[in-house]
């Protein structure tokens, strides 16, 4: 067992792990943070797609001591004060979830996208959302849900900015 | 209360942002792994790496002291206890139905079987010690070639004697409903057009994003069982039936599911040994397959050859359809089972009036994962069949597929129309929407552009596709299910329930996963009650709450669970409007119920029906001789199935020196009766098209020649991503079904049913010219390739799906190899 301390959708938590834990395990299992889920054991579908440092990572390919000391951001801290971020409101309002198992590690990735790039093209969407499969969509309103949060975000704010 | 006030704006039709979304975008969700039960243990499986072996020993000695480790059972520690998977569907009285326990002790049919399961403290323990059961399995030779095993070359299974399952035939010259096939092709050697064509139905994986599992809590009076699943109604039977347990005390939830396509139609081995663990060591349990798992044992779909002549009289008036298929059930007849291709008999000759039809189909098992439903079960069978040989009557007379399409298709004017396969279609206009797509797709430019770069000898070649569809859903009429041995019925249950405060509960007998009944219900329920959206609560998925129900699949939930809604609601109203008559001192009959409100003709009396509720809550003053009660339920069962169609146009983009292929634009203008939420209904299309569409181009299950699934994860079997889709030109056409109060027909395998039979003959139509009429799905760039190249459909995918197990260099045998 390893001692680590981390900050998770802003709140301090210190476990001991086994070496071998995963950082989604973690996540689910000793936090109860059950809004990121597993899709599969290959690191190919996103379905659980976190923020680490503000960047985004697959957390079934990041081991739990990975995160010793680092700050991990969930689909359940991405709303604020009871508002949903605007890629999540994006996502409500064009639709672009079904089943929403893909869901959170899509918006994780979306968000991630936005802040690398404010403004992307329809492909750029599609490209930076290659690593996260979707099974109900079809990703087309997946896209147009990117691309509205992208048109909508405020002036000076960036849409994934959080 | 005045009766004056305005009617709401309607509800149906409106494009509301789903109810359920709130909690999915914020990861507030309950999926079956997020459960955790006091005491809980965990479970993990022992699978069979062998397609088909007796098993000689296990030993379990070393897991059962691994740390945590709370047990380890197998088939021989359970026996009848375990209980069997069912067949709900023989299709023929003769059907051989191999006995289907959910964990054998003798024998395993197929890699991925269960042979043993762990029990331990945490799913990681219990999978540490999967991982020391020593099993000794003796090897036995394993049918696996779907046409191979139809010889009974190798048995699937030994004391069967044989590996065929069932032969069903419908032939419309025997059933009457018209003339003889064998005649029309006859006649169509001599003097007209034959086609002869056989096509490959590649297994596919449904894939649902969240991996199947399943909780078992055998604590309290009634055993509760959590499972992502479609059916929690039929699961609950179906335990009852098989497993001893009273079906009053069993409770089934399927909280929020992650997907089906069918893929989670099933009663599953998992389910029903996490029931048995439980029941034996009265803890809760849980079980969470992997995605390997997932993929090598939960059930397969598609996987048949399809024989096809077609005769036709030289200006390519179609005389006659044939149909030969082999089915590969895989190594168990599943839940549904040979009755998937079945309902694609049916439908071979879609929007078409072909005088005369013969169907038949062969299942056969094999030593690989059992087969069942997977969208669109059996219809997109039919229609890629009848889409694809009517593109090469086509070809043979010269003219537009369109034109050779409209020469033969049901005109919109001879609605009701009752086809050789004996179905009555109640509405269509095939007219409308094919000119709808025609405009959005700019057709003709586009095969003036197609013709340019012909001339030209554009190394990239243009090829356009279309697909005509039709496709029956809305499972469906109890009776016909009766007279093709069904095992159960096809209605649908709902109940509304009015609250003293004015909300309503809807209870529905459907089982959603992804489809959004929580909103349109609650717009139809809406509309008919007159009451908020906001304030109307859908329930379902769980058979404490919904008592009666017969779940999700077949696109039947608004086109008959949508039903049962409308005639609760109506229920309701009519136990209402005696207490209001009442209320407000009138007769009965004067009394009008309009946009939630009583009113008494020519008066402005009125009470709501929020006022209605409560004052039959607190049941001080109704009239004497009725129950204070107005809520009300209904059991609907169909008259008909229901009969969705479009016209799907598809442009693709052939590199004749790579193979590469390129989708430029696809279009598709669906007509499916009355929308209930436009917003729902273009997911529901846009993810059947790409579904429909990763047949057509990237998705295929693939067994080595010892039976091991090699595309036996994400890496190897080829979902679609973001960056290989393009978005759509999705439109629609309204011919209101006449057989539902709502004018609605099925949507959820639409795209899908439409969508694959479009994209190949778009690819073959690009490179026609070169003397292709054939490309085996997946058209990969390999394939299409080659079938530029040489003669043939371009060979199997194997050796190109297993680089990494090949000692050699990868893909250089892909030429070669079973099924090409």
């Amino acid at each position: 067992m390893t001692q680590i301390s981390l900050t998770v959708d802003g709140t301090q938590v210190t476990d001991d792990v086994e070496p071998r834990m995963l950082l989604v395990q973690y996540l689910r299992e000793k936090l109860g943070k059950t809004g990121t889920v597993i899709g599969c054991d290959t690191s190919n579908c996103g379905a659980c797609t976190v923020h680490l440092d503000g960047r985004s990572v697959k957390s079934c390919n990041v081991l739990a001591v990975q995160a010793d000391g680092h700050e991990v951001t969930t689909i359940e801290g991405l709303a604020t004060d009871g508002q949903l971020h605007p890629v999540q409101e994006a996502f409500r309002e064009c639709h672009g979830l079904q089943c929403g198992f893909c869901t959170p590690g899509m918006i994780m990735q979306s968000v991630d996208l936005l802040n690398e790039n404010p403004h992307p093209t329809e492909q750029e969407v599609r490209l930076g959302l290659e690593g996260n499969l979707c099974r109900c969509t079809g990703y087309h309103n997946i896209v147009k849900s990117v691309l509205y949060a992208a048109e909508h975000a405020g002036q000076d704010e960036k849409a994934g900015a959080r | 209360m005045t009766a004056t006030a305005e009617r709401p704006a309607a509800e149906v039709g409106k494009d509301r942002r789903r109810k359920e979304d709130q909690r999915l975008v914020t990861g507030r969700t309950r999926w079956t792994d997020n459960l955790t039960l006091p005491g809980m243990v965990h479970l993990a499986m022992v699978r069979s790496p062998f397609a088909h072996a007796k098993i000689s020993s296990i030993d379990a000695s070393a897991a059962k002291s691994a740390p945590n480790v709370v047990g380890v059972f197998t088939g021989a520690d359970f026996g009848d206890e375990l209980g069997v998977c069912i067949n709900a569907w023989p299709i023929t009285p003769e059907q051989v139905t191999p006995n289907h326990s959910p964990m054998p002790a003798d024998r395993v049919a197929f890699a991925g079987e269960i042979v043993a399961v762990v029990v331990a403290r945490t799913a990681a323990e219990a999978r540490d010690a999967a991982e020391l059961v020593d099993v000794e399995y003796d090897e036995l030779p394993a049918a696996l070639d779907l046409k191979e095993a139809a010889n009974d070359t190798v048995l699937s299974h030994p004391d069967s004697g044989t590996n065929k399952s069932a032969l069903w035939v419908f032939d419309s010259g025997e059933a009457g409903t018209g003339g003889d096939v064998e005649q029309a092709i006859t006649k169509a050697r001599a003097d007209g057009i034959v086609i002869e064509r056989e096509y490959r139905q590649q297994r596919l994986i449904p894939a649902f994003m969240e991996p199947r599992s399943v909780v078992v809590d055998p604590t309290g009076e009634q055993l509760t069982m959590w499972s992502a699943t479609q059916i929690p109604h039929i699961l609950r039977f179906a335990l009852a039936a098989t497993t001893g347990v009273p079906e009053s005390k069993i409770r089934v939830i399927a909280p929020d599911v992650g997907g089906g396509f069918g893929g989670k139609l099933q009663a599953t081995p998992e389910e029903w040994i996490a029931w048995a663990v439980a029941r034996r060591i009265q803890k809760p349990v849980k079980y969470t397959e992997t995605r390997s798992e997932s993929l090598q044992s939960a059930h397969h779909g598609r996987d048949q050859w399809q024989k096809l002549t077609l005769a036709a009289t030289k200006d390519g008036t179609v005389t006659g359809f044939k149909v030969d298929l082999l089915a590969d059930l895989g190594a168990y007849v599943a839940i549904v089972g040979g009755g998937v291709p079945v309902l694609g008999a049916f439908m071979f000759n879609a929007i078409y009036k072909f005088p005369s039809y013969r169907f038949s189909c062969q299942t056969v098992l094999t030593n690989k994962a059992w087969t069942d439903a997977y969208r669109g079960a059996g219809r997109p069978e039919a229609t890629y069949a009848v889409e694809r040989i009517m593109d090469e009557l086509a070809a043979e007379v010269g003219a537009d597929p369109l034109e050779i399409r409209e020469k033969n298709w049901i005109p919109h004017e001879e609605f009701p129309f009752t086809t050789v396969a004996g179905l009555t279609y109640d509405s269509g206009n095939y007219e409308a929407a094919t000119a709808k797509a025609k405009a959005m797709f700019d057709y003709d430019a586009l095969r003036a552009e197609q013709k340019k770069r012909r001339d030209a000898g554009d190394p990239v070649q243009l090829g356009i596709g279309i697909s005509t569809f039709t496709e029956m859903c809305g499972l469906a009429p109890s009776r016909v299910l009766g007279t093709l041995d069904y095992g159960a019925g096809g209605w649908e249950h709902a109940s509304v329930r009015m609250l003293a405060t004015g909300k309503v509960e809807v209870v529905t007998g459907t089982s959603a996963h992804g489809q959004g009944h929580e909103t349109a219900f609650s717009q139809i329920v809406a509309d008919r009650l007159g009451v908020p959206f906001e304030d109307v609560e859908i329930l379902h998925g769980d058979t404490q709450v919904s008592h009666k129900g017969l779940d999700t699949y077949g696109s039947r939930s608004l086109t008959v669970g949508g039903e049962a809604l409308v005639r609760a609601a109506d229920k309701v109203i009519e136990k209402a409007k005696p207490i209001a008559a009442h209320l407000l001192e009138a007769n009965v009959d004067d009394v009008e119920f309009s946009a939630g409100t009583f009113s008494v003709k020519g008066t402005d009396q009125g009470k709501t029906i929020q006022e209605i509720a409560l004052s039959t809550f607190a049941a001080h003053d109704y009239p004497e001789g009725i129950e204070p009660n107005i809520d009300a339920e209904s059991t609907y069962d169909p008259v008909n199935f229901s009969f969705p169609h479009g016209t799907h146009l598809c442009a693709m983009e052939v590199d004749t020196e790579t193979g590469q292929t390129t989708m430029r634009k696809y279009v598709a203008c669906d007509d499916i009766g009355t929308i209930i939420n436009p917003l729902i209904v273009s997911g529901q299309v846009h993810g059947g098209l790409v579904q429909g569409i990763a047949q057509a181009l990237w998705e295929e299950a693939v067994y080595d020649d010892s039976g091991t699934l090699v595309s036996g994860s994400f890496v190897d079997y080829l979902l679609p991503t973001a960056a290989d889709t393009i978005s759509f030109d999705i439109d629609h056409t309204t011919s209101p079904s006449t057989t539902n109060s709502l004018g609605t027909k099925g949507v959820g395998e639409a795209g899908t049913i439409a969508s694959t039979p479009a994209v190949v003959n778009a690819i073959v139509d690009a490179v026609r010219h070169r003397g292709v009429t054939d490309i085996l799905m997946p058209c990969t760039p390999e394939r299409v390739w080659k079938a530029i190249n040489s003669s043939g459909p371009g060979g199997s995918t194997e050796a190109a799906a297993m680089p990494h197990f090949d000692t050699e260099e990868p893909g250089t045998s892909s030429t070669e190899g079973a099924g090409a």
